[in-house]
């Protein structure tokens, strides 16, 4: 026997755990159709039968207040599984039996898993699931996910269902005389007009109807004009009646109804709660700690600073290894390959592309374990109550922080891991207000472009500019938020109605999978869009090459030193291994020719497509102040931003520069006499606002659906960062600071 | 006596009298269990005094003052404090 199972509950219901325990590693997380909500999918294996399983979106209701509960409720209704495995909180049995009492109303076969009983038990709650069982019609199940007990059970109820395909009936609640009679008008005329019903029951598209349900509306008004606009005339008048009599709404009468059953049923003898439901327990002592006035906030940044720091010290140690891995195959295939442009494809191009954005894996994987172990422990909701009125104000989310200094609020983050921290948000408009501003905070790739500039222009200063940088970046990540709530993303914020669950121990199989699953997503992404960005990237850097012409004259003039001098010195420069020293004559001829070999690649990178683009944007950029060389670099910084110091140093003829060792170029540009501290300045704040590298913006396409907010972000980044580098170079040049 | 869930003082209880909002924000409220003659306490608010948690049904729920400007609650007189 085969048959699919869908796994429904409330957020925090031990669902997932439940997931993980019933299909150990055999997951399938994919989408569904044409949203960003995460589906998984599984595979339960009994001797005698094989249950194929689905986690729905956690939810706490089925009204369609949230994408996650417009998915659960349309895979219900489409996919039509043959059974739903409804997780219940025992230790919250009443609100969580409202999700259950929905599923009931809607007429599916449903079975109820009362999970977590042990917690239950332990706060004093016995529950007698035989007597809710006949109550409520359906099959109820203890089961305690954590340990896996009663998971057969629930899966061998579950097929039985299915074997013996039981028959359920709609649950009819009374929802009020007025709200009743309506009702029953209401569903002759469905039933009538064959509106719906193919999909839906019809006593649910009325109930629907009286819960103004947006999603059911406008498919109703769609399928017959009339025959919606009717029930919707019924719905108003049974409005206007319950607020002249009652003072209250149908959808309010409905929800109240609903609550007084699940009443109802727990007084005949299916719950003895010993003590009073609103008692604190070990959680709540706990949170009056993390969540105090003074200590809160002082410990949320300890927290906070201390997963930062656990996070890329220990991630460090791994990227290491990949990026010596990925230079000894570069190394490698620089000696087996010959030299030419295969050899530069693959190497500048491929290995360096990809072996760069690999090299992010170890900190995504310790990032998202640190940021699951935060979320699964419940401490992560208690940040976002913490800090939703600041965040707030512009309009985010309390949940957006943590986006927020994963991108290098912190300085030093990245904004990959940043920009897949938005998932923790469930309110739309404020997520993607959040995942469109992490990429301002300073991660780690741009602190060698501000050391390379605060070295050359403000070495006095350096502290004080770091100290001035995280602020700028915050401000300017909030302000263009707020910029962004009121403009191209405007709407009500979401309500912040939410639950803080209580504290829990993750368990580690959770973290584990959570992690892999995150990993896997982008190093999928890896291994394609970014390795075709990279090497488009490469081809504009190289392409066309330096005329023939050109190259020789480059050839004559290392040959005139050449034979300039005695031959004993070129010949032991061309014998001589690498690391062995040389004499002082030989090493003078070798600086001699890397000063021509500099100048040869400064020659070729300007003759390049990407020279040209910046040659020809200079008449845009001089406007900050911005010569070809700083606009191939910045060009180059797409592809992530500390490439804009080599390539500055290859501009700048000195070869390719170490960006974690850029003292030499920092003298060149302080020197330089096109060059001023506030250039400097502007080409900071430049660096701070402007596109975010390719593999973020991949990562925001993905993330919010939509590559058009990717574009969103290069261009509209890009346009607000050039306003500000200008503003800062005519003031200042008009001014007088900083100029020399 | 009947006040706003807002004026309501840290531990202070009392049982929801009505919730006068409909909508999403009506629907989330009601959907997360607060309903007329549903028991609450107020468990503590956040540094900056928003949001507000509650004790509610055996779970703590939060929410923004002006968003429980919306709930009103059937209080005992003594236990109002000031």
């Amino acid at each position: 026997m085969q048959a699919t199972v869908a796994l429904a509950g409330n957020p925090n219901s031990g669902k997932t755990t439940l997931f993980n325990e019933l299909t150990g590693a055999r997951q399938h997380v994919g989408n569904y159709p044409g949203v960003t909500v995460e589906k998984k999918e599984g595979t339960y294996t009994h001797p005698d039968f094989k249950l194929h399983i689905v986690d729905l979106p956690g939810t706490y209701s089925l009204t369609a207040y949230s994408l996650e509960e417009v998915v659960a409720r349309d895979y219900l209704v489409n996919e039509k599984p043959e059974v739903v495995i409804n997780i219940v909180d025992s230790s919250n049995l009443e609100r969580n039996l409202y999700l259950a009492v929905q599923f009931l109303e809607m007429g599916i076969p449903v079975c109820i898993a009362l999970n977590m009983i042990d917690v239950a038990k332990k706060r004093g709650i016995e529950i007698n699931a035989d007597k809710l069982s006949s109550l409520l019609g359906v099959p109820v199940i203890p089961t305690i996910a954590r340990t896996g007990q009663g998971k057969q059970e629930l899966m061998e109820s579950a097929a039985h269902i299915v074997q013996v395909k039981k028959e359920f009936r709609a649950l009819k609640i009374s929802y009020g005389d007025d709200v009743d009679r309506a009702m029953l008008d209401m569903e002759k005329e469905i039933e009538a007009g064959n509106f719906l019903t193919a999909t839906y029951p019809a006593r649910w598209i009325a109930l629907k109807y009286m819960e103004k349900d947006e999603q059911i509306l406008s498919q109703g008004q769609k399928h017959n004009p009339d025959l919606s606009a009717r029930l919707e005339e019924t719905v108003k008048k049974v409005s206007s009646h319950l607020l002249n009599t009652l003072d209250t709404y149908p959808e309010a009468m409905v929800a109240d109804q609903r609550y007084g059953y699940i009443k109802s049923l727990l007084k005949q003898g299916v719950i003895y709660q010993k003590y009073d439901q609103n008692r604190l327990y070990s959680s709540d002592k706990i949170d009056k700690v993390l969540t105090n006035r003074f200590l809160g906030p002082l410990i949320m940044l300890a927290v906070i600073a201390g997963l930062f720091h656990l996070v890329f010290t220990y991630s460090a140690v791994p990227v290491n290894w990949l990026e010596s891995f990925f230079g000894w195959i570069g190394h490698g295939l620089y000696t087996i390959l010959p030299d030419g442009l295969l050899r530069s494809l693959i190497i500048s191009g491929i290995i360096d592309g990809v072996g760069g954005v690999l090299g992010f894996v170890p900190l995504i994987m310790f990032m998202f374990f640190g940021i699951a172990f935060l979320e699964d422990s419940g401490y992560l909701a208690r940040v976002a109550f913490m800090l939703d009125r600041v965040f707030r104000i512009f309009g985010l989310h309390g949940s957006s922080v943590m986006a927020f200094i994963v991108s290098g609020g912190i300085a030093g983050g990245c904004a990959v891991p940043g920009v897949m921290a938005t998932r923790t948000l469930k309110s739309p408009r404020e997520r993607l207000a959040t995942l469109l501003t992490v990429p301002f905070m300073n991660c780690g790739a741009k602190l060698p472009v501000f050391a390379l500039l605060i070295a050359a222009f403000f070495a006095k200063y350096e502290a004080a500019i770091m100290f001035a940088i995280t602020l700028g970046a915050w401000a300017g990540a909030l302000l263009v938020a707020k910029l962004l709530r009121v403009t191209v993303i405007k709407g009500e914020s979401t309500p912040f109605v939410m639950e803080l669950p209580p504290y829990r121990m993750p368990t580690f199989k959770g973290l584990a999978i959570h992690t892999w699953e995150r990993t896997w997503q982008y190093i999928k992404k890896a291994g394609t869009v970014i390795l075709g960005f990279s090497i488009i990237l490469w081809t504009m850097m190289t392409f066309p090459m330096l005329p023939e012409s050109r190259v020789g004259e480059f050839e004559s003039r290392r040959q005139s030193i050449l034979v300039s001098v005695p031959a004993s010195v070129s010949t032991e420069l061309e014998r001589i291994d690498e690391g062995t020293d040389l004499s002082g004559a030989a090493r003078d001829l070798k600086k001699q020719l890397q000063i021509i070999n500099y100048a040869e690649a400064e020659a070729g990178l300007r003759y390049s497509v990407a020279g040209r683009i910046g040659t020809a944007l200079e008449s845009v950029s001089q406007w900050a102040g911005f010569d070809w060389r700083t606009n191939i670099a910045l060009l180059a910084g797409f592809a992530a931003k500390e490439v804009m110091v080599s390539t500055l140093g290859t501009a700048y003829s000195l070869g390719e520069v170490d960006p974690e060792a850029s003292g030499p170029l920092s003298e060149k540009l302080a020197e330089d006499p096109g060059w001023s501290p506030l250039m400097g300045l502007g080409l900071i704040v430049f660096t701070m606002f402007y596109a975010p590298c390719f593999v973020s913006v991949v990562c925001i396409s993905k993330e919010s659906g939509s590559w058009k907010w990717g574009a969103f972000a290069v261009i509209f980044n890009t346009l607000l960062a050039f306003s500000l580098a200008v503003l800062i170079f005519q003031t200042g040049s008009a001014l007088g600071v900083l100029t020399n | 006596m009947r006040i706003n869930l807002r004026q309501m003082s840290d531990n202070q209880a009392g049982k929801i009298a009505a919730v006068k909002v409909a909508g999403d924000l009506g629907r989330r409220i009601r959907d997360m269990g607060m309903v007329p003659g549903t028991d609450i306490k107020i468990q503590g608010r956040a540094p900056l005094y928003d949001p507000v948690a509650l004790r509610i049904r055996g779970a703590t729920l939060t929410l923004r003052n002006n968003e429980a400007d919306h709930i009103e609650v059937e209080v005992e007189e003594e236990c109002k404090q000031q």
